[in-house]
């Protein structure tokens, strides 16, 4: 079992939390996931880690309700305990010798974004991050991506705070008034990590996304996170979950994470009925 | 008087219609009574071939001999001499081409049913025990133990015994490596796993879950922590795809994953929030074991039609007589000298059929077995919505990746002499992690021998 040692919402559909894993916080990197099970019955699902201490042992997790397991797992509250808490998988991302990154976050991806943002400003790189939200209640680690960027566009799709529009209506600004980047990093929704790639293939920039697909032991043995990148069939588990977003086949990963959706809407909408009627 | 019956007795089991459907024990298990007369079949014969068969060397005759005189305590003692998993090998090794095929019983009629009285006295053992277990004395020494399967297990049970200091690593949530993600409930309850398990914790073996050893932690870092021999125990986990066009279709899984949702997470179980497919008709493509239970399990899924598709002949096929009979008399449909070519989706990407070419059997192959060949224009489509495959797994490459000076062939399996010693000392190997995918029991003779060498290791530096 594995404590919840800290718990903040950090807007009406996204929860931070801390959990209490040492082995894990000891060797976890930017860019690479843990997988959970909240209870006995629960399934496992991968999170890519938000951030770690590895004094106190802790890795944050940042995760958007989307389904009956974050549904139960934001039931869950401080000083209680999840089943299940293994990692850290798959590969790091690379930060060798960047010195201009633009990193762009989409919704809850911006909690994946961050870290690596932060990691880059460390090492000394010039990083420009993009983030977009759908509006102003949804935006999180404001400040936290603040910090460790030279520049900050704030992007919602309704207007409601930074500015109307896209990604990569920023992006392509950006890039467009001279910007050079060594790389552009971008973490969100496939269908936004898609755009973000056409518009940098235009420009002949590198781009490296992380791809969440499903999965169940994160370690290779099932093959069902496989993806096709340059004509390949790759397992995210253990070759990404960050690969060149200019070879990613993002349709087929659209069709792939579809492949539940009549089973997870009605769990969810059992495990919600369940916490309605307590 | 021995019991000169020629034929063995019956395995009592569910009816086919019946337990096509339900996920309960197919095999019901001999009564006393049928195991005694069983037991009176053995001959009790002086050179002992059956034993030789048997890759943990049980005492075959000798724990015969105590059913038959009604002492199935004492039997239980004789095998547990020997393995530390008996009423998981009673269900699920492969007895006719070991114990069973060497014994002088099966010259002339069946062969006396050792497996099923191994499980028959592990049963009843289980039944009747206590869980009063003397503590072995520590002897002050530690190992570590990678992977909790059938190597990694019996490995960490003959250490215990021995009195080291066991620690057992895990990847998975729960221990029982291929005993629980990927042999399903009908034919190896979950309960008896964990019963085994549990016996071991008792003789003090400590087991980790949750650990990926070349992830959480690295063998260095075992070392590192006082163990002073390791045990890589880590199966071959990783599955292949034939690298046909629409393999990445929704409906398509490896075996593993199929398995894995079914049996470890429980998806044929409505309480259980991981989702499977209920597929209407279901294509298995492979023709070992593991494809057999794909199937199987398929069909209590609720599948109209099963299909097994394999590139040989029956003749040629990898798995057991009896699953392969337990599965035609469960409705499977075998549909042998087919091999995929492609499969076929809608515009959701959703599986809608495979392409097969009939195939005819040519000169033997390396394996010995003779080789398919395509016959050209014998193409068909098969009408199926789900695709499981089960072509075989290889050794997960992440801890031969994480580890200096580890020593691996071209299948990216573990090189390890007769005892199970790596190119790195104090670390040995064993089970399919040096094999490529085999048995249960192999994977267990593995464990054993390892864990006498590394006794015979840490003693050594003493």
């Amino acid at each position: 079992m594995y404590k919840i040692v800290r718990k903040k919402v950090l807007n009406p559909t996204v929860t931070l939390m801390d959990i209490d894993a040492p082995m894990v916080a000891a060797k976890a990197e930017p860019g690479q996931f843990i997988i959970l099970r909240v209870d006995e019955d629960g399934e496992r699902i991968p999170l890519t880690v938000a951030d770690f201490d590895r004094e106190k042992g802790t890795v944050t997790i940042i995760f958007q309700i989307v389904g009956a397991t974050t549904e139960k797992l934001n039931h869950k509250n401080e000083g209680e305990y999840i089943q299940d808490f293994v990692g850290p998988l798959g590969v790091a991302s690379h930060t060798d010798g960047l010195k201009k990154v633009a990193v762009i976050g989409g919704g809850v991806g911006c909690a994946i974004a961050y870290p690596i943002a932060k990691k880059l400003h460390n090492l000394g790189c010039e990083v420009h991050s993009v983030v977009g939200f759908r509006n102003k209640d949804l935006v999180i680690l404001e400040e936290e991506f603040s910090a460790v960027s030279e520049k900050l566009c704030m992007m919602t799709d309704d207007g409601s705070h930074g500015t109307k529009g896209l990604v990569t209506d920023a992006l392509k600004q950006l890039i467009e008034s001279g910007e050079k980047y060594d790389e552009v990093i971008a973490i969100g929704p496939l269908i936004m990590m898609k755009f973000v790639c056409a518009l940098t293939k235009q420009y002949g920039i590198k781009t490296v996304v992380s791809m969440n697909p499903i999965m169940i032991d994160g370690t290779g043995m099932c093959g069902g996170c496989r993806l096709t990148v340059g004509g390949e069939t790759k397992f995210a588990c253990v070759d990404g979950p960050d690969f060149d977003g200019h070879l990613v086949d993002f349709d087929e990963a659209m069709e792939r994470s579809s492949m539940y959706k009549p089973f997870e809407r009605s769990k969810y909408e059992e495990v919600c009925n369940l916490y309605k009627n307590v | 008087m021995p019991n000169m019956s020629l034929k063995k007795n019956d395995m009592p089991a569910q009816e086919p219609d019946v337990r096509n459907k339900n996920f309960k024990e197919v095999a019901l298990g001999y009564s006393e009574e049928t195991a005694l007369d069983e037991a009176a079949r053995c001959l009790n014969c002086k050179n002992k071939p059956c034993v030789g068969g048997c890759p943990v060397n049980i005492d075959i005759p000798s724990f015969i001999h105590k059913v038959a005189e009604n002492d199935f305590a004492g039997a239980y003692d004789v095998i547990s001499c020997s393995s530390s998993l008996p009423a998981v090998c009673g269900r699920v090794c492969p007895q006719e081409s070991q114990c069973e095929g060497k014994c002088v019983r099966g010259i002339k009629g069946d062969p006396v049913g050792i497996g099923r009285l191994e499980r028959f006295v592990a049963d009843w053992h289980n039944e009747h025990d206590t869980g009063a277990v003397s503590k072995p004395v520590p002897n002050g020494h530690k190992a570590a133990v990678i992977g909790a399967g059938p190597a990694g297990l019996t490995c960490a049970g003959d250490l215990a015994k021995m009195g080291y200091d066991v620690t057992v690593y895990e990847a998975l949530h729960l221990a029982g490596g291929v005993l629980v993600y990927g042999i399903p409930e009908f034919r190896l309850p979950k309960a008896i796993v964990r019963k085994e398990i549990d016996g071991l914790k008792a003789l003090g073996v400590t087991i980790n879950t949750n650990t990926v050893v070349g992830k959480t932690i690295t063998v260095d870092e075992l070392f590192e922590q006082g163990y002073e021999a390791v045990f890589i125990g880590s199966g071959a986990g990783l599955p292949r795809f034939m690298g046909i066009p629409g393999e990445n279709l929704k409906g398509v899984y490896s075996a593993n994953e199929f398995l894995t949702r079914v049996n470890l997470m429980k998806a044929y179980n409505e309480n259980s929030d991981t989702p499977v497919q209920h597929a209407k008709n279901v294509s298995v493509v492979g023709g070992g074991n593991v494809a057999m239970d794909a199937a199987r399990c398929a069909k209590r899924l609720g599948a109209e039609n099963v299909y097994i598709v394999y590139r040989r002949g029956e003749a040629e096929m990898p798995a057991r007589n009896e699953e392969i009979e337990h599965a035609k008399e469960e409705g499977i449909i075998f549909k042998t000298l087919n091999n995929p070519v492609e499969i076929l989706g809608d515009e959701h990407k959703f599986v809608t059929g495979m392409k097969c070419i009939e195939m005819e059997l040519g000169e033997p192959d390396e394996s010995g077995r003779r080789s398919p060949i395509e016959k050209k224009g014998s193409e068909f489509v098969l009408d199926v919505d789900c695709v499981i495959m089960s072509i075989g797994t290889s050794p997960n490459p992440l801890i031969r990746n994480t580890t200096e000076g580890l020593e691996t062939n071209r299948k990216g399996c573990f090189v390890a002499d007769e005892n199970g010693l790596t190119s790195r000392e104090g670390v040995f190997a064993g089970g399919d992690a040096v094999t490529g995918a085999a048995t249960v029991i192999l994977a267990m003779g593995a464990g054993k021998t390892a864990a006498k060498a590394m006794d015979e290791y840490i003693r050594s530096k003493e």
